[in-house]
């Protein structure tokens, strides 16, 4: 990062004779638009193409007028009309919590986008330690919506607090143990390089270095994934048909938009997560380089998204005892095995 | 003493009258211990609009229309069971044409009814898409109503001595592609909701209801039938002409659980479409030429009557007891609906159950608040 802001500076380029603290606020503020725009445009796109999808999935059409072609338009729409609602504060609420909880949330989805990579250079910033860093801010996420849960004075909205907590405590081990065989397979916890390592077609893709291993990895990180960014069929903190909305149940406006903006971007950021780690990332799937990273990474994060979203629309939602059945007494168990079996065949083949 | 301090130590819920998955305004009282419930009471009068008194202050015609609105969703069932007391009270007979009319639609409202009750099972367990294929197909059969009495949802359509209108044979034509259609549909939600391994996990062993038990609260219908007891009106107490035809009433075998688990509950209303379907055919092909009406004076007057006349609505027996006194309205008219009965078993199938399967057991009973509170 340092060199590259001090390239920067140089004379001839963009930042030629500006001082590097100057340079380096300038970088990062561009760094922090660039990611609040991938997030805003995510959402936006990401809530149009589910409804399309689940429409379509339930022989509907969705939203078919806004912008004249198929509804295009809608989530502009929507967010206008989120923006200009009221942000309801009820009565009783701890107010100063009640406030934080949707920016605690926000604000973990929105570090998690730092260490992503789209291209060769197109990093915000590549740490050393990139997986253990999206670990750590992913589950921060878990406080805000204990806080949300705890503060709306509201008992749904406790109940969806602290199954929130249960639940993507529970799954932090098996997602952090479906991570390990990939770590192994490349060698390092830097996200550029686990997509360096990949390169050279799909073959060369960390899914297919631990033979039947890394696969079930895959497999695993993929189902828990979901459950820790609350998708169906793991959604219990919000069950609407139980818990009327969750811990967002008192949420209106703005504030609203915020939890909703950061399920979709953490959708995306476990897609992108996953594809990162066991489809190769921005690398081309035929070892070609005709299409550009970034494209071919949005198209593998999308593809998995879709997954997310089939799942959605398909399946019932598991019980609050199921759900830590199979973390605890399921994905636990074969996450470990898997890393045993993972670090034996990349040892021995 | 350690259950006072359970009590003291859970938490009380106050489930509803506003709360998606009450299937109407149903209040439930939910006490719980973390996510167990041990306690839950139900408490309803929510949607009491005087349906027994008005039954009083009005002419026998009158109210058909006001028994529409009973059981919102299987109206065409509320109808002809008012209408089958009233004729019984007065002894009219009814031509044999409007009978078969009368088994036609009631069956079309029963599978449009349990179509309803699988749908909106699937959305009580988080399952979304379920509720639209059904929704898709029951408009079908609204689209036949509309055709035949021009209402999608209170038809009225069912009258004292017959029918309101009589069936064209294009109406006939569309009941039977209806019926082609539905069949393999169940099929197609046999594999996307009754076997999915998510679903059996929620369902099965989940809210088991004796039969002993489910006798004693007085459950009929589909949830008495899912308990394992062989006890369907229209097989054992004919009405109409229901013992013309061939079929099956439906009890619950215990699948994938233990007989009387809300699966078999979810189970048999599925397999109930199947038997309505065979009713509908052998019906549609059997329909006689004649009138579709009696002739009934318009100031019905029957002479000192009394009569309890019980009928299968898709949620169980529906019962109308009319008292006539010589005047042109009954002196005393009061409902059984299936549905009250079928929900004052929940305080005792609720305790020990999570939360999610209080959604679930309740959903499976299938009520109608139109009719708990009348």
């Amino acid at each position: 990062m340092r060199e590259y802001i001090l390239t920067l500076t140089e004379p001839g380029q963009l930042l030629s004779g500006v001082s590097f603290g100057l340079a380096s606020l300038l970088v990062m503020v561009a760094s922090c638009a660039a990611v609040l725009g991938v997030i805003a445009l995510n959402g936006m796109f990401l809530v149009w193409w589910e409804r399309k999808v689940s429409a379509h999935m339930q022989a509907r059409l969705g939203p078919m007028t806004t912008g004249y072609w198929h509804g295009w338009l809608q989530s502009i729409a929507d967010g206008i009309k989120l923006l200009l609602k009221e942000t309801i504060v009820p009565l009783l609420v701890d107010k100063p919590l009640f406030m934080l909880a949707p920016v605690v949330i926000f604000g973990s989805a929105f570090m998690a986008f730092v260490p992503i990579p789209w291209g060769e250079h197109l990093i915000v910033a590549d740490l050393n330690i990139g997986v253990l860093y999206i670990t750590a801010i992913t589950s921060l996420s878990v406080i805000g919506v204990v806080m949300a849960g705890w503060a709306s004075n509201n008992k749904w909205s406790l109940y969806g607090g602290m199954r929130s907590a249960a639940q993507i405590v529970s799954y932090e081990i098996p997602v952090g143990l479906a991570m390990v065989p990939a770590l192994m397979a490349s060698g390092t916890l830097s996200m550029q390089g686990i997509v360096e390592s990949q390169a050279g077609g799909f073959w060369h893709w960390n899914l297919f270095a631990g033979g039947p291993f890394t696969l079930i990895a895959f497999v695993v990180f993929f189902i828990a994934s979901l459950a820790e960014v609350n998708r169906a069929p793991f959604d219990l903190p919000e069950a609407e048909s139980e818990l009327v909305s969750g811990f967002h149940t008192e949420y209106s406006g703005m504030c609203f938009a915020f939890f909703f903006l950061a399920e979709y971007s953490e959708m995306f950021v476990v897609s992108a997560i996953a594809s990162v780690l066991y489809l190769g990332g921005w690398q081309c799937p035929l070892g070609l380089s005709l299409i550009p990273g970034p494209l071919l990474f949005l198209a593998k994060i999308l593809f998995l998204v879709f997954i997310q979203l089939w799942f959605r629309w398909t399946f019932p939602r598991l019980r609050v005892d199921q759900l830590m059945h199979l973390a605890w007494k399921v994905l636990t168990p074969i996450g470990f095995v898997n890393v045993f079996g993972a670090a034996l065949w990349l040892v021995l083949i | 003493m350690s259950g006072a301090s359970a009590e003291k130590r859970g938490y009380v819920l106050n489930m509803g009258p506003q709360h998606p998955s009450t299937h109407g305004v149903l209040r439930m009282e939910v006490h719980t211990d973390g996510e167990i419930v041990t306690r839950a009471i139900p408490d309803i009068g929510y949607l009491h609009r005087c349906k027994e008194k008005i039954g009083e202050s009005e002419t026998y015609f009158k109210f058909t229309p006001y028994t529409d609105r009973l059981d919102y969703l299987a109206s065409m069932n509320q109808n002809h069971g008012y209408c089958v007391a009233v004729e019984r009270l007065a002894g009219i007979e009814v031509p044999e044409r409007a009978e078969y009319i009368r088994v036609i639609v009631a069956e079309l409202n029963r599978i449009a009814s349990h179509l309803v009750s699988f749908g909106t099972y699937g959305l009580d367990l988080g399952a979304f898409t379920p509720f639209l294929y059904a929704f898709r197909e029951r408009e079908k059969i609204l689209d036949i109503f509309e055709q035949m009495c021009g209402a999608r949802l209170t038809y009225a359509y069912i009258y004292i001595g017959g029918v309101m209108r009589d069936i064209t044979p294009k109406q006939l034509g569309m009941i039977q592609e209806f019926v082609d259609y539905i069949e393999p549909k169940l099929d197609e939600y046999d594999r996307l909701l009754s076997y999915n391994q998510i679903f059996i996990k929620r369902t099965a062993n989940v809210g088991v209801l004796s039969p002993e038990l489910a006798i004693k609260y007085g459950v009929t219908g589909p949830v008495l039938r899912a308990s394992g007891v062989d006890w369907d009106l229209r097989r054992d107490d004919p009405y109409s002409i229901y013992d013309r035809f061939d079929w099956k009433p439906v009890v619950g075998r215990g699948d994938v659980g233990s007989v009387g688990d809300s699966w078999d509950r979810y189970m048999v209303r599925l397999r109930e479409i199947r038997e309505s379907v065979k009713i509908i055919r052998q019906a549609i092909a059997q329909v006689p030429i004649g009138p579709y009406q009696a002739k009934v004076p318009p100031r019905l007057k029957p002479k000192y009557n009394e009569v309890y006349c019980r009928t299968e609505s898709a949620r169980g027996e529906l019962g109308f007891y009319l008292v006539a006194d010589g005047d042109v309205h009954p002196w005393r008219c009061k409902v059984r609906a299936p549905s009250f009965s079928n929900l004052s078993v929940i305080g005792e199938l609720a305790p020990g159950l999570m939360i999610a399967d209080l959604v679930a057991v309740l959903g499976s009973i299938d009520v109608v608040m139109g009719d708990v509170d009348r």
